[in-house]
């Protein structure tokens, strides 16, 4: 287990570091970050002091060795915007993204992990037609449509629901509708199978033949192994929405770290970017890991593999 | 005995027309091979269908209605807050989609289809170097990447297309690389080996045959990804940008006038709903008749 977790533990921080190399990059893609910044109107001197100013006239690799250091101590330098640190900004925005990340998986799994255990008991019975289709719907739905579909249906016609903003509870409910169906056919899908599976194996059928009731086989017993891949799922997924929340937020107005992303992109503000790339991909990093570590732990057979 | 052996051929079918006879009882693969075909259909003829110039305003007739909704025939899906005809910019619309959606899915898939065969038929230091690599891709937030991407280098069809190309291969890595990994101790593979042929060789005609199912299966998944990838950037402005009629970005413009004519975003929503479904249902059909073993 000691060596699994080594393992994993150094190549979670090998990605980390590569991630921070393209995001870092990022900003080099397109040409002079200092060109851009000064403006249309600049003069040689001043685009000449602001790469002083901003450090563009050290050598590139000194530059990413400086952002990396600060990065590691939560010094991901200054907003070109605001002028404030670039993670105070992160660490005002990022609750709100992570609140709705957990509400939208959490939506997700109470929808398709009951559904995709009766389509299995029950394959080709009305509910499982009905989590096909919905899985189908799913995967077909624009998430910025669907979004502005329920705000018409939900939050103008009904008025249930406000349209926008992120003041309330009842602000998050949209959103994480939107975010957790997003979710749903794959969650749905992987339980199904995993519950057909499981059913048909031998210690299903000792266990009816033993005579235990059948709610018990099908939580104690079944779901329970069935449930191994699907945690790696969700954690997966919830990676996915964190990153992917920046449509969802921008739409519903909600003041999370999707949001700043899609505001930092259009002022040009790009060390709220980079950052921004960086701590979605650490997150979803640590997702990943947690996830693999938790699935050791659940099926020892991993452990030694 | 002639008529008794013609019977029996009659009987014995090739497995190239069992796999006809399964796609063609497959509702699900031959709805959305229809609905695609139809699309494809709209997008190579728009010109000749499209009523109107999908580019043409006319500032006295902005926001017609829907015809039977109290709209006129000259305009059947209404027209749009310059007054450009709605049915003909859709049917344009559908150009873009496509081009994207296949644009990209052949640059995804061929950057995922040589680091997933590479990896799986080599094994190995190779196979860790390119899992270590899909780990890294897997591991940025897509869309925000690609915002970010496309606001560097400033909104065209291009740049899009290439930025998805190169975002969206990872499936086709995995995929293939698990793909190529069950073939490759195959006796057939072994056997060629045996004879001398060269890796190339036994990557491009023992390999690949093997693998195109699975292939074609991925690609249907990754354009579906693409094109409501595409819509949802120029939805946010920074994808394909106006006038061009992308199902998206007419999403985007209908935005403003959510409230009073919600038809705007319901029409090219619907038709993006039905682009992707028809995709999708194909690729769920060709996987299921190809590997009929491998349903549920």
């Amino acid at each position: 287990m000691l060596r699994f977790l080594l393992t994993r533990l150094g190549l979670a921080a090998l990605v980390a570091l590569t991630v921070s190399l393209i995001s870092f990059s990022l900003l080099f893609l397109a040409g002079d970050p200092a060109v851009a910044l000064a403006g249309e109107a600049a003069t040689e001197e001043d685009i000449q002091a602001i790469r002083a100013q901003y450090g563009f006239d050290r050598p590139l690799p000194v530059q990413y060795v400086a952002w990396l250091t600060g990065a590691l101590t939560g010094d991901f330098g200054n907003s070109y915007y605001f002028n404030t640190p670039v993670i105070d900004l992160i660490t005002e925005r990022l609750p709100t993204t992570m609140r709705l990340g957990l509400a939208g998986i959490c939506f997700a799994l109470l929808l398709a992990v009951p559904l995709g255990v009766i389509a299995a008991i029950r394959p080709n019975s009305l509910i499982d037609r009905f989590a096909l289709f919905i899985s189908v719907v799913g995967q077909a739905m624009p998430t910025f449509w669907f979004s502005l579909i329920l705000i018409v249906i939900f939050a103008v016609a009904l008025g249930w629901v406000p349209v926008s903003g992120s003041d309330t509870w009842r602000h998050f409910i949209l959103p994480t509708v939107v975010l957790g169906y997003f979710a749903t056919p794959g969650i749905m899908r992987l339980t199904r199978a995993g519950m057909l599976e499981v059913l048909r194996a031998d210690y299903i059928r000792t266990a009816r033949a033993k005579g235990l009731h059948p709610l018990k086989i099908l939580f104690k017993h079944a779901l329970r192994n069935a449930a191994i891949p699907v945690v790696g799922l969700a954690a997966v997924q919830l990676g996915f929405m964190l990153g992917g929340s920046i449509v969802v937020e921008t739409i519903f107005a909600l003041n999370g770290a999707g949001l700043l992303a899609f505001e930092s992109i259009n002022r040009n503000d790009f060390p709220v970017v980079q950052a921004l790339i960086l701590i979605f991909s650490l997150i979803y990093v640590m997702l990943t890991l947690l996830a693999d570590l938790l699935n050791a732990w659940l099926d020892p057979r991993i452990r030694v593999a | 005995m002639v008529s008794s052996s013609r019977s029996e051929i009659n009987h014995t079918s090739t497995p190239g027309q069992q796999l006809r006879r399964r796609a063609l009882r497959h509702w699900g693969l031959m709805i959305g091979s229809a609905l695609l075909g139809l699309i494809v259909l709209i997008a190579l003829f728009a010109p000749f269908i499209a009523p109107h110039d999908p580019y043409a305003q006319d500032l006295t007739l902005r926001y017609l209605r829907v015809a039977f909704m109290g709209g006129t025939w000259e305009h059947p899906l209404g027209t749009d807050h310059l007054g450009r005809d709605y049915l003909s910019r859709l049917l344009y619309g559908a150009r873009i989609s496509l081009t994207i959606g296949l644009v990209a899915a052949l640059i995804s898939g061929t950057i995922g289809t040589i680091l997933g065969v590479t990896a799986g038929y080599f094994g190995g230091r190779v196979d860790t170097v390119v899992m270590f690599i899909i780990t890294v891709r897997l591991s940025m937030p897509v869309v925000l990447v690609a915002l970010a991407v496309v606001a560097l280098f400033g909104g065209s069809l291009t740049v899009v297309v290439l930025v998805l190309g190169f975002l969206l291969w990872d499936q086709f890595a995995v995929v293939m690389r698990t793909s190529t990994q069950q073939i490759r101790s195959q006796d057939y593979v072994t056997s060629a080996r045996a004879l001398g042929c060269s890796t190339t060789r036994i990557i491009m005609t023992e390999i690949m045959p093997n693998v195109f199912n699975n292939m074609i299966v991925v690609i249907t998944l990754e354009m579906a990804h693409a094109i409501i990838l595409e819509a949802a950037l120029s939805f946010l402005g920074l994808g394909v940008q106006p006038p061009l009629p992308s199902w998206g970005l007419m999403i985007a413009e209908g935005k403003d006038m959510l409230f009073f004519e919600p038809f705007l975003i319901t029409i090219p929503g619907l038709a993006l709903f039905i682009l992707i479904f028809a995709i999708n249902m194909l690729g769920d059909g060709v996987r299921d008749v190809t590997a009929p073993e491998n349903r549920n």
